[in-house]
């Protein structure tokens, strides 16, 4: 096999139907609380109005596309998923009123669940640990946040950014004091009878 | 008039400045707020990303306690500056009222420590407070020092119009605009000024995640607000300030273009036309901060045309 173009990306796999999830878009759908997902014209208006969507493997369009047909491994396991930023643009623009950002999230959610995001890219480690520090404190303390993401995802970075973050230590802009509520317990008390109430169904 | 106030984690991290002005610049209209006690993180977008329904209960805390806070059948104004934290506030209600087994569990997770939320709160932005309660009459009433026709990019970013647009037109919003003509600066003509900045990815800065990508998205949006001119970009949210600061120097060396632009709050630079001092706003924690000496502005009559002496 030679390589031909720097876009090279191997042979394209033929998809058999034996692999395809026929209830994946309506999983989907579902949780994107909107079933107006199946009625995607494909315009590709999501993808053009995208301000990230040079950077996706698949773009929002094809995403929808995907995942209507029931391509569920190829969907969970991309990062487009991931370098959607929430700016919902998309779903303001799309002609058909369907909420293509809350059908991120609902993609996100699923590859969370599933373990099928990519492992040491830095979003899903975010909000990983985001949570664990909202569920314990309440609070998250963006300092600590950002220090854990460096030493998980690029700890080269750290070294790049200790300027910066010096500059804005220095203008009382970033500490490492911890930021927390004073009723955590009462907090972890309502996120556990969500817990309690999502496994008994 | 008097508000509750939900600051938002950033507020106390690192836009103390926003927090710092926001506060200067109620005080000095007259009007009220009050911090909610023991409030809590939002969620933003990130928490969404794992737990939908987590998250609900997260922000219906903090309106739950808004509602405690202010007793009796009136409705409770609730101020989040922070555009996440407006947006993450404005869609857990929308959630809650939409869809009953969301709503169910969360009002199930306050029952369970005693809280309750009714659905009195209104969750407002100080834009829009500004803009639409206290007014820009009063405003103009109010500044001692016009800004001299300080050119002002004004950027609305994605959460505050997006996917909700309570207060302003969402593919042209023009309060901010508008605020800064009555206080004496001219705002750009500027068509990005909802376009993602790249900050918001996830709750976190883009920057720190997919920084390829995130550089990009800033250096477009700072290349063509200098482009037209513009002295200062005014944000409304503090991860769109930070990331739109902060990584200037990045930006400059990644595009081999200097791009340099103040960047900063619409209340600060409110503050500085109602005549308040730098500290009191903030403008010391600011990395870069060197406006233009105020332009000698032409007068102009009531019909619009220029003033003869």
């Amino acid at each position: 096999m030679k390589r031909t173009s720097g876009s090279w990306k191997g042979w394209r796999r033929v998809k058999r139907e034996s692999r395809l999830d026929p209830t994946f878009a309506d999983e989907i759908a579902a949780m994107a609380g909107s079933d107006k997902l199946r009625e995607c014209i494909q315009c590709g208006t999501c993808s053009a109005v995208c301000p990230l969507s040079a950077y996706m493997d698949y773009t929002p369009r094809r995403l929808i596309a995907m995942t209507r047909a029931g391509l569920k491994d190829d969907v969970l396991s991309s990062l487009s998923i991931w370098v959607c930023a929430s700016c919902y643009a998309c779903t303001v623009e799309c002609p058909k009123q369907i909420p293509v950002t809350d059908v991120m999230h609902a993609l996100k959610r699923t590859a969370v669940r599933e373990g099928m995001h990519p492992k040491r890219f830095a979003v899903p480690v975010l909000a990983r640990e985001f949570v664990r520090d909202v569920d314990r404190f309440g609070r998250n303390t963006e300092s600590r946040l950002a220090m854990k993401l460096y030493l998980k995802t690029r700890p080269i970075l750290l070294l790049k950014d200790a300027r910066l973050g010096q500059r804005l230590m220095r203008r009382g802009r970033m500490s490492l004091r911890r930021e927390s509520v004073r009723q955590r317990a009462q907090l972890r008390a309502m996120l556990r009878a969500v817990e309690e109430v999502e496994g008994a169904s | 008039m008097s508000y509750a106030y939900y600051p938002g984690c950033s507020l106390k991290g690192s836009s103390k400045a926003y927090e710092e002005s926001l506060l200067a610049v109620f005080e000095t209209l007259g009007v009220g707020l009050a911090e909610l006690d023991d409030w809590n993180c939002c969620g933003a977008t990130a928490y969404a990303a794992v737990d939908e329904t987590k998250a609900h209960v997260l922000t219906a805390r903090n309106l739950a306690l808004a509602e405690a806070a202010t007793p009796g059948p009136a409705p409770v104004e609730l101020v989040a500056p922070c555009a996440g934290c407006y947006m993450a506030l404005l869609r857990a209600q929308r959630h809650l009222k939409e869809n009953r087994a969301v709503g169910e569990r969360v009002h199930g997770a306050l029952e369970a420590v005693g809280l309750r939320y009714e659905g009195r709160v209104r969750v407002r932005h100080p834009l829009d407070v500004l803009v639409n309660d206290v007014g820009l009459e009063r405003i103009g009433d109010a500044v001692t020092r016009p800004l001299g026709g300080l050119k002002v990019a004004c950027y609305y970013g994605c959460l505050l119009v997006r996917p909700y647009a309570p207060f302003d037109d969402q593919r042209n919003p023009t309060s901010m605009d508008r605020l800064m003509r009555t206080i004496g600066a001219e705002p750009i003509e500027w068509p990005l000024k909802t376009r993602c900045c790249g900050g918001s990815c996830c709750g976190g800065p883009l920057v720190g995640t997919i920084r390829e990508a995130g550089l990009r998205l800033i250096y477009v949006l700072l290349k063509d607000a200098k482009r037209r001119g513009a002295d200062v970009l005014a944000t409304v949210c503090p991860l769109c300030q930070f990331n739109l600061e902060c990584f200037q120097e990045r930006v400059s060396r990644e595009f081999a273009d200097p791009v340099d632009l103040n960047v900063g709050f619409f209340t600060q630079i409110l503050g500085l036309a109602l005549g308040l001092d730098e500290r009191s706003l903030g403008l010391q924690r600011m990395l870069r901060w060197q406006l233009p000496e105020p332009r000698p502005v032409l007068a102009t009559a009531p019909g619009g045309t220029y003033a003869r002496a």
